[in-house]
């Protein structure tokens, strides 16, 4: 029997993502159960599997782990990436809040009519310039250090270089005006873990399309309009 | 969802930089005089038998100020001023303060269940909050979309998980903010729906255990820094303060 982490999901990124990139960047190799019938999913629920009928679950140390964020905070603090003592806990907990948030604005984006996805992409870039991408850059001018949080490699740096990648997907040259930002992706994105999984082949997942959204509707019975926010 | 509220909602949930402290030694809170995303904070400080002292926006400008002077890292609200930091996002500031005055279970294993159970209390709490900013013509739908969660999805599993273990506490046999938030939200669905407990049995005697615990009996108690239902004519103004 496999002792590796099992991951429960469809074949895309949606909450999952976060996921795959914190165990790719731990080192943790994964298996992982896409979701691609109805079937599947009402066999989860039967068997008790899923604590709150949700995915994303994650099978880990004998636990089925759901509820993204407890599954990503189990992940960092048993593999180092979640600083050292409890200030430092509370600096993560800040900006992971903070690049969760600007991920939320993407992640319904697959879901939205073509009208709302216009201006979504406009609300993302914005939030992403505006709001966001200037605190981590104050946050590494202002230490000079090559990671978020205490000088070591956390969650937080995961996070962002995530969280960069997929809006520079809305906007290729989305961090022009941010020249820390971009040392800190050239940085991230060469750590042999990460490196890895930024290469094809890897569990990474590419940008959700029409079948991944047609997937998840018809796993969850979720034809209902989804509004942007 | 009304886009209105949810933008509403989503500006509520502001981060904050960290750097003067609060002179009293007691967290300050800075958030709205009402529950919204800091309720949980004010239950978890009081279970933890912590005075804290609160500073309220009444209107747009007290938040343009705390933006301007750098206080708030995301410039949104929650912000509490504790142990010299100014922490934002409501789960960093739980988190926080359930690890430094124990509340946050002994180990990995017990965190893992205590997060996964106050995740999908924060879900819950998210429905429950947004019930009251809702226009007439949109409550009705969310009211049973609601309950339907609370009774369906979310009091099951804790019934099953006193019932499994039996013990008077969620996870651990001792308090954490796992047992906190869970009464806090039955409480907020009760408001809704005074039978919701009906068919919980548990529930219905962990209610009043919890309730019982001193520092939690005294913030039940009127005159407690515990925020009342937001009222419809008070809507406007909180919006106000956002936009």
């Amino acid at each position: 029997m496999s002792t590796k982490p099992k991951l429960y999901y469809f074949d895309g990124r949606g909450k999952m993502e976060s996921i795959r990139w914190l165990l790719a960047a731990a080192g943790v190799e994964f298996e992982e159960e896409f979701l691609e019938t109805r079937d599947q999913y009402e066999k989860l629920l039967q068997g008790g599997s899923l604590l709150f009928q949700q995915v994303p679950m994650v099978e880990i140390d004998g636990m089925k782990m759901v509820q993204t964020r407890a599954i990503l905070s189990y992940i960092a603090a048993k593999y180092n990436l979640y600083g050292k003592d409890l200030k430092e806990r509370a600096l993560i907990d800040m900006y992971v809040g903070g690049t969760d948030d600007l991920m939320g604005f993407i992640l319904m984006f697959p879901f939205l009519s073509a009208e709302d996805k216009e201006k979504q992409r406009a609300l993302i870039i914005q939030k992403a310039t505006s709001r966001y991408f200037p605190v981590y850059e104050q946050v590494l001018k202002d230490h000079g250090q090559d990671f978020l949080v205490g000088n070591n490699f956390s969650w937080a740096d995961v996070h962002l270089l995530e969280a960069i990648l997929m809006v520079e997907e809305k906007k290729s040259d989305v961090l022009s005006g941010f020249p820390q930002l971009q040392a800190f992706k050239a940085r991230i994105s060469s750590i042999p873990a990460i490196k890895k999984f930024l290469e094809p082949g890897s569990q990474r997942k590419p940008v959700p399309d029409d079948k991944y959204v047609e997937t998840v509707r018809r796993v969850l019975c979720m034809y209902y309009d989804v509004k942007a926010n | 969802m009304n886009v209105y509220c949810a933008n509403l909602l989503s500006s509520l949930q502001i981060p904050g930089n960290q750097a003067r402290g609060n002179m009293s030694g007691k967290p300050r809170l800075h958030y709205f005089n009402g529950r919204g995303r800091m309720e949980p904070i004010r239950w978890l400080l009081a279970a933890a038998g912590v005075e804290f002292e609160e500073s309220y926006l009444e209107k747009k400008e007290d938040l343009t100020k705390l933006q301007k002077d750098g206080s708030l890292l995301f410039q949104q609200v929650p912000m509490v001023e504790i142990d010299g930091m100014k922490l934002v996002q409501t789960r960093a500031i739980a988190n926080y303060i359930a690890t430094k005055y124990n509340l946050y279970g002994k180990d990995m294993k017990e965190r893992a269940l205590i997060d996964m159970y106050v995740e999908g209390m924060f879900d819950l709490n998210e429905l429950l909050m947004k019930y009251g900013y809702l226009p007439a013509d949109k409550k009705e739908e969310h009211f049973a979309n609601m309950m339907d969660k609370a009774e369906n999805r979310y009091f099951p599993v804790f019934e099953k998980v006193l019932k499994d273990h039996g013990k008077d506490f969620l996870v651990g046999n001792q308090l954490s903010r796992a047992d906190v938030q869970l009464l806090e939200i039955i409480l907020m669905a009760e408001e809704c729906k005074p039978d919701t407990l009906a068919k919980f049995p548990l529930l219905q005697s962990f209610k009043a255990r919890i309730s019982n615990i001193p520092p939690i009996k005294k913030f039940l108690q009127p005159g407690s820094q515990r925020k009342p239902l937001i009222r419809e004519e008070e809507v406007p103004k909180v919006i106000k303060i956002f936009y």
